[in-house]
């Protein structure tokens, strides 16, 4: 009958359950930091598992910038293990921090060089290495399109005509790695006085700036918006779901990214780690990510895409990832002083 | 340090102590401890965090400043008092004409109204906003009553808001509105006063109190909801919001903290106000007043009547929006039904596992919050002696109320996460959530306790103590099983708020406790839309089940094992 007693057992208890069910702690358990679209999470790690059944993945999954701010803030006492789908310049960005553990994978010399980390090709350890390339593209939804008099547009210049006003959704770069990626690549493509230019008039065109990179395509796909500026996977995909959209891509050039994946420096699970890293250079792996992305790391891999354009590599442009990693911090400053009002809550 | 201190002064007072007494202080220290920890503390690292900067030094105002220096930050604070004054007075007028039909006429269906009305509570604030997407978006099928205005922005936000808080402040004031005085009507009818005058002179001055204290209460509510500015908000932004985004966003810490300070302000000065309003209503009601009854009036009782089932109209209009928009293949240009949006596959946020992190969650904050604070509520007004204590605790229970969920969830952030913490363990285990909650709604669970307990006997306590019973007895045995009725009240409020709150667990969840209200968020984040709506409308049927369950439960009870209140 001691009540207070119990009671107060009772609350250790339900602690030390829910601390139990937290930790279930049997094989290896990797963290693994991601941004890759959580479609597919599931998929990479079983497919993974097939071949390592005793590695558990424990996915922290979020936009890219969510992610890479993350990873920067517990730079002190890093929380994840391995990085498996992360944008290249925020790896960079991360790697110039001294937070990346530098391995050269079983079979690293298989993949394209563009997809490694240029330190490799000086014989040090590449610090991280791609999986494949994320491009740029609009989402059109042709029925809001002509119901609303909106033209479908085909370059990135068509987005600022007038007819356009309050028509486009475009991801905010500071979380969304898509949206970066945008911003760099226009910076790239017309030099940063005429790119910030475009911004401008564009931004007077943009109805909202979202959270994340694939909204912007959803919301093109439920006609909530006419143009959403998102990325060639998310429009793929809806379109074959059978949204009513056309996966534009502008004449000007394909902003991209890729994405890729390292260890983190100082992970006490490094074997575990290094098995990971090997398979995610394998031909199985890349054979993997081009069921969602046409232009992958292996070369001889990529089977084209429902779609996705077949020249699709050719209209890339010449990206300079390390341009956009040192450059991220004072675009993003410099897109939030002029843009912020508009974000998406 | 303070409570041996504390203890020593207490014990010297009470020259022979008996174990007993010690046991009682241990446990009242022991309360008081969970809200210093769980609330205090906390609360503390956040006003700290917001003085620093990024590396931890001191660096006095220049957040604040900085802050008043960014026009798309300080505009927040325009934008979050409009919506909370325009969400207060649709509120407020709404529930006032409702709550006026259900105390003061006699329209029909009364009941299944009562019943109706109080749906929203059940459904996570984020399910109206996405269901006023479907129905006034672009797609909506209602989409021209808005007259080409947006539903993102202002207009959804309020309308979002309306939808959530009308259950509590039609609560609010169905009981302001129940005490009356017939004889002041009756003295007003022999003196001929026009119904108008009765309704200005008598009715409204006799709930000014129950009305100024729904107003602040639906006011803090409004400007501290996260959920529905975050789905509907579009580019409109709002201090919860921008404390959303400063941190999760930017993992911009400092100025999280910065706006948490400025959001706690509103929250707190309601809160302060509204305390002030309890205490001077206490001797309104005479005890020789007699209760008025509605005599009928068929076109007064009509008229109340349509009002009311337009309103509970469009709660189900509301909800019936969420259930069809997770039903339908693809919106708005396959309307076939599927059941696929409930299957969550592959689509991250956690899916059904994070609906049974929820149910945990929720199953474990309704039994130990039920028994540590109705426990607590017990100590405070049933037990005798170290008074100062019993007080303080008192006044602690009451701070919660006081801070927005938003705040509540980045302090824990900020005192558990502390390298040297020595509670730092329970970062990121369900443990954390569970406190976090629980501390999170106390305020009124403790005062429904205290309600209760004061309409107990003090005598069982006093022949108890003469029985040399220890205290612990009389509280499982008697106390306990008869305030039964509010036990369940409590712990069904408790497993509904769990079930749905997503402000401050937001901020504490990590990928072993996903959560199902987080997953609407990220679902719907993600472009996930239908999804995202499957998910709330899972989160609504949970709470109506156990809603449910607790109605027939507390229906058997009251005909069975507490057939003792009809005999008295």
């Amino acid at each position: 009958m001691l009540m207070p007693r119990r009671l107060f057992q009772t609350t250790l208890l339900a602690g030390a359950v829910a601390a139990a069910l937290s930790s279930h702690a049997q094989a290896t358990e990797l963290t693994v930091y991601t941004a890759v679209e959580s479609d597919d999470l599931q998929k990479y790690a079983e497919r993974f598992n097939a071949a390592h059944p005793d590695t558990t993945i424990n996915w922290v999954r979020d936009s890219t910038g969510v992610i890479t701010a993350r990873l920067l803030a517990e730079k002190n006492n890093p929380q994840a293990d391995v990085i498996w789908g992360l944008a290249a310049t925020s790896l960079l960005l991360l790697e110039e921090e001294g937070l990346l553990e530098r391995y050269a994978p079983a079979g690293v010399e298989n993949l394209d060089p563009k997809f490694v980390d240029v330190a490799y090709q000086s014989g040090e350890d590449p610090a991280w290495v791609g999986m494949d390339a994320w491009v740029a593209a609009i989402c059109y939804n042709t029925i809001e399109g002509e119901r609303q008099g909106v033209p479908m547009p085909t370059s990135w210049e068509d987005l600022t005509q007038p007819e356009f006003q309050g028509h486009v959704i475009m991801p905010n770069p500071n979380s969304s790695g898509t949206g970066y990626l945008d911003v760099a690549s226009w910076l790239q493509l017309w030099g940063e006085e005429q790119g910030w230019d475009y911004m401008d008039r564009l931004h007077n065109n943009i109805s909202r700036y979202t959270h994340s990179g694939s909204a912007p395509c959803s919301l093109a796909a439920t006609g909530e918006a006419v143009v959403g500026v998102s990325f060639a996977f998310r429009g793929a995909r809806l379109k074959s779901q059978g949204a009513p959209i056309e996966v534009v891509f502008p004449e000007e050039g394909l902003g991209w990214d890729m994405e890729a994946a390292g260890i983190v420096e100082g992970t006490d699970k490094l074997d575990a780690a290094q098995t990971l890293m090997d398979w995610i250079v394998s031909r199985e792996a890349n054979e993997l990510y081009n069921e969602g992305y046409a232009v992958v790391a292996y070369p001889g891999v990529a089977q084209p895409i429902e779609n996705y354009p077949s020249d699709i590599t050719d209209r890339m442009i010449d990206a300079d990832f390390q341009w956009a990693a040192v450059n991220r911090e004072r675009v993003l400053a410099e897109w939030q002083r002029r843009y912020d009002g508009k974000t998406e809550q | 340090m303070t409570a041996s201190l504390l203890s020593k002064s207490l014990l010297r007072r009470d020259a022979a102590v008996s174990p007993e007494a010690l046991i009682r202080l241990l446990v009242l220290l022991a309360g008081m401890a969970l809200l210093v920890v769980g609330l205090l503390f906390p609360l503390f690292a956040m006003l700290v965090k917001s003085v620093q900067d990024r590396s931890g030094d001191f660096i006095g105002l220049a957040n604040f400043i900085r802050y008043f220096q960014t026009p798309a930050l300080v505009n927040s604070i325009a934008n979050s008092l409009s919506v909370a004054l325009m969400a207060t007075v649709t509120v407020v007028s709404l529930a006032f004409v409702c709550a006026y039909g259900i105390t003061r006429t006699c329209m029909p269906g009364k009941r299944l109204f009562r019943m109706l009305a109080i749906l929203p509570i059940l459904a996570p604030s984020l399910l109206p906003a996405i269901s006023l997407v479907y129905l006034f978006g672009n797609q909506g099928f209602l989409r021209d009553v808005l007259a080409g205005h947006s539903i993102y922005g202002p207009i959804g936000i309020v309308m979002g808001m309306s939808f959530w808080i009308f259950p509590h402040a039609l609560m609010l004031l169905t009981t302001a509105l129940t005490n009356s005085d017939a004889r002041l009507y009756e003295a007003a009818e022999a003196l001929g006063t026009p119904k108008w005058r009765t309704f200005l002179t008598i009715t409204l001055p006799g709930v000014r109190y129950g009305l100024i204290s729904c107003l602040f209460v639906v006011f803090t509510l409004a400007i501290t909801d996260f959920g529905v500015p975050k789905i509907i908000g579009g580019q409109f932004s709002v201090l919860a919001t921008d404390v959303y985004r400063q941190v999760v966003g930017q993992q911009n810490f400092q100025m999280g903290a910065v706006v948490s300070v400025i959001l706690l302000l509103p929250a707190v000065l309601s809160f302060i106000v509204d305390r002030w309003i309890q205490r001077r209503q206490v001797a309104q009601l005479s005890a020789r007043a007699v209760p008025w009854q509605p005599t009928p009036s068929p076109l007064r009782d009509w008229t109340f009547a349509l009002l009311c089932y337009t309103v509970a109209g469009i709660i189900l209009l509301v909800i019936g929006t969420a259930v069809y928009a997770s039903l339908i293949q693809f919106w708005p240009y396959n309307l076939s039904f599927t059941l696929q949006h409930y299957t969550f596959q592959g689509l991250g946020g956690g899916g059904w596992g994070a609906w049974f992190n929820s149910l945990k969650l929720a199953f474990s904050v309704a039994l130990i919050g039920t028994l540590v604070i109705f426990f607590n509520a017990w100590l405070i007004e049933k037990s005798e002696g170290y008074r100062p204590l019993r007080q303080g605790l008192h006044f602690m229970a009451m701070l919660p109320m006081a801070v927005p969920g938003m705040v509540l969830g980045l302090a824990y952030i900020f005192f558990f996460n502390q390298a040297g913490n020595p509670l730092n363990w329970l970062y990121g285990t369900m443990a954390i959530l569970v406190l976090n909650t629980l501390v999170h709604f106390y305020t009124v669970c403790h005062l429904t306790s205290v309600t209760a307990l004061k309409q107990l006997d003090p005598e069982f306590e006093a022949v108890g103590a003469s029985l040399k019973v220890p205290f612990w007895t009389t509280f499982s045995r008697v106390t306990l099983p008869v305030s039964l009725p509010a036990v369940l009240d409590i712990s069904v409020y408790l497993f509904v708020n769990a079930m749905t709150t997503v402000s401050a667990v937001v901020f504490l969840y990590n990928s072993d406790t996903r959560l199902a209200s987080v997953a609407v968020l990220h679902l719907d984040e993600a472009g996930y839309f239908s999804s995202a709506a499957a998910m709330a409308v899972l989160i609504f049927l949970t709470s109506l089940v156990v809603k449910l369950l607790h109605s027939a439960l507390t229906h058997v009870l009251l005909n069975n094992a507490q057939r003792w209140r009809q005999a008295g």
